[in-house]
């Protein structure tokens, strides 16, 4: 089957820093990626090429046939490219309803009770539903993270890429969040997983690629990657 | 449908208000009113839905008010068309400012703003054709029937204006661009990840802001029947337009209009009765208390009242 997306020699520096040099990835419609590494590595960096919120300088990005790496980051968000972000960033004003009728108003373009409806029913499959109508600054970390995956949820993607959704959560949220992973991927949305809680990313992923200083080090199942030389020297040091 | 119906309620009323054998100088302080209706309405299409702070009145309001006598003056043209040319000229301004949104946020959009206010202030300094730093002296035409006099009629027009930079911020308030702007001002990133087009959204919000506040400079030459830079530029413009959806509550259409009302009635009270000089100090001791007592403007504490109540 034809990847969904495709990242072709993507490198981006910062400055004299070199965030990622030519990292290459596919990644297959309906699978459950892991992208690991440790801090500084470059994760975020190449999820916010990904995304549109930085311009690779080199390389390509294909999302479904279609080379996105030119377009804004609205615009790969209408062809399918959802994200949630590490530190979580609600639309505070407004209440957690409100908050997925933003992108069920520009993405999906919804009519008003169609895009409530909507929303109370992602609120419902993450557990939110009972803060329908609580203001968004007054939500728990847990909330938070939840309303962060629930309004990219109300983009309708395609690809979803959850940036440390579970970071600073306690085992049992940890576990909750996983779970409500696992059932969107379940609707065949295709799941990037950026994470640093090591239990939750082998549980989680079939496959893992391991970034390192902005070069892929090592890429397979869950179970080869604890087992490489190379990732447990990134992590633990030589 | 209420709320046209209260729209021309409001402007016949105006007209009736013209006509009514009333003493001049009313029209001459209320247009003033209205125009800062006009104004702080403008300013919070961008300020207070978009968290853009723009500290550059002065210039989109000076910058109409150039327009419109430089096409006075040029060909003679009548008001309308100097309006609808200030609203014009001011709204690619405001485009223009726009784009600085592209880099800037914050403090640093706002310091930007009364710098193009000061490079617009000494290019007009310097053009002799507008009559450079001592102003220009202008000859009113004729007052139009059914009207007895010029001020008289900038009062109707002045409040046409206000009732149509009111529409259109309840339009954007109410519509799914305004959805878009507070989701810009509660954060950029995650609006443009929900699919908003930040760009193309601020953008808009700058031009409508602009060419509203350009629509009202352009009728001041012909209230005044002069021009000059200093006070046409003048920094109270800017400071009034901030202050005002401040002190009436920035969240809603109606907090500007109420912020407007109240300080430039009291503003244009303190001005006959204790000085022009007194007039800045009350938009300064307003806004600190409201700042400090009132973070939401009239329309929270009335929100506040409203629960409290119930």
């Amino acid at each position: 089957m034809a990847a969904l997306l495709e990242v072709k020699n993507v490198s981006k520096h910062f400055g004299g820093f070199t965030a990622l040099s030519a990292v290459s990835l596919e990644i297959a419609p309906g699978e459950r990626f892991g992208l690991i590494g440790p801090n500084g590595s470059g994760k975020t960096t190449l999820i916010n090429c990904v995304s549109g919120a930085l311009r690779n300088e080199s390389g390509s990005i294909v999302f479904d046939g279609e080379e996105v790496s030119r377009l804004a980051a609205y615009q790969r968000t209408r062809r399918g490219i959802a994200r949630s972000f590490q530190v979580p960033r609600p639309f505070h004003s407004m209440t957690v309803l409100e908050n997925l009728l933003v992108p069920s108003a520009y993405v999906a373009h919804l009519k008003d009770h169609e895009a409530r409806d909507q929303a109370m029913e992602i609120l419902k499959r993450m557990g939110l539903a009972q803060k329908a109508g609580a203001q968004a600054n007054q939500l728990s970390q847990v909330e938070l993270r939840k309303l962060e995956l629930a309004r990219a949820m109300a983009a309708r993607p395609r690809l979803l890429i959850s940036d440390e959704a579970m970071a600073g959560l306690s085992g049992g949220e940890v576990d909750e969040v996983l779970a409500i992973l696992f059932k969107l991927n379940d609707q065949g949305i295709t799941i990037i997983m950026i994470e640093h809680i090591m239990q939750a990313v082998m549980r989680f992923s079939q496959r893992v690629v391991c970034l390192d200083a902005g070069k892929i080090i090592c890429e397979g199942t869950p179970a080869s990657i604890v087992q490489n030389p190379d990732v447990q020297k990134a992590y633990l040091g030589a | 449908m209420k709320y046209w119906v209260s729209v021309a309620v409001l402007f016949l009323l105006s007209v009736a208000l013209a006509l009514a054998p009333t003493n001049d100088y009313f029209f001459y302080a209320a247009f003033v009113v209205l125009q800062f209706v006009v104004l702080s309405t403008a300013w919070n299409i961008l300020g207070g839905y978009a968290g853009y702070v723009n500290f550059g009145t002065g210039a989109f309001f000076a910058i109409g008010a150039y327009s419109a006598v430089v096409l006075f003056k040029w060909l003679g043209a009548p008001l309308a068309v100097q309006m609808v040319a200030g609203a014009a000229v001011s709204g690619l301004l405001g485009f223009s400012v726009g784009l600085l949104t592209l880099r800037l946020r914050g403090i640093f959009f706002a310091i930007a703003t009364v710098a193009v206010t000061f490079v617009l202030e000494t290019v007009m300094i310097n053009w002799r054709y507008v009559g450079g730093a001592t102003g220009l002296q202008l000859v009113r035409p004729a007052v139009i029937e059914p009207f007895d006099t010029y001020t008289r009629m900038l009062f109707v027009v002045m409040a046409l204006l206000a009732l149509i930079a009111i529409s259109v911020a309840r339009y954007v308030q109410d519509s799914w661009i305004g959805r878009g702007l507070r989701a810009i001002r509660d954060s950029e990133e995650a609006a443009e990840c929900s699919g908003v087009p930040t760009l193309k959204l601020k953008l808009f919000a700058c031009t409508i802001s602009g060419a509203l506040m350009g629509a009202a400079g352009a009728a001041m030459p012909m209230y005044l029947a002069f021009i000059e830079p200093a006070s046409t530029f003048s920094l109270n413009y800017s400071v009034s337009a901030l202050a005002m959806p401040m002190i009436g509550g920035t969240a809603h259409w109606i907090g500007p209009v109420i912020g407007a009302l109240i300080l430039a009635t009291i503003q244009q009270v303190v001005t006959v009765t204790i000085s022009n000089e007194i007039n800045v100090l009350v938009v300064g001791v307003l806004l600190v208390a409201f700042v400090v007592g009132a973070p939401d403007g009239v329309l929270g504490l009335f929100k506040r009242w409203l629960r409290s109540s119930k």
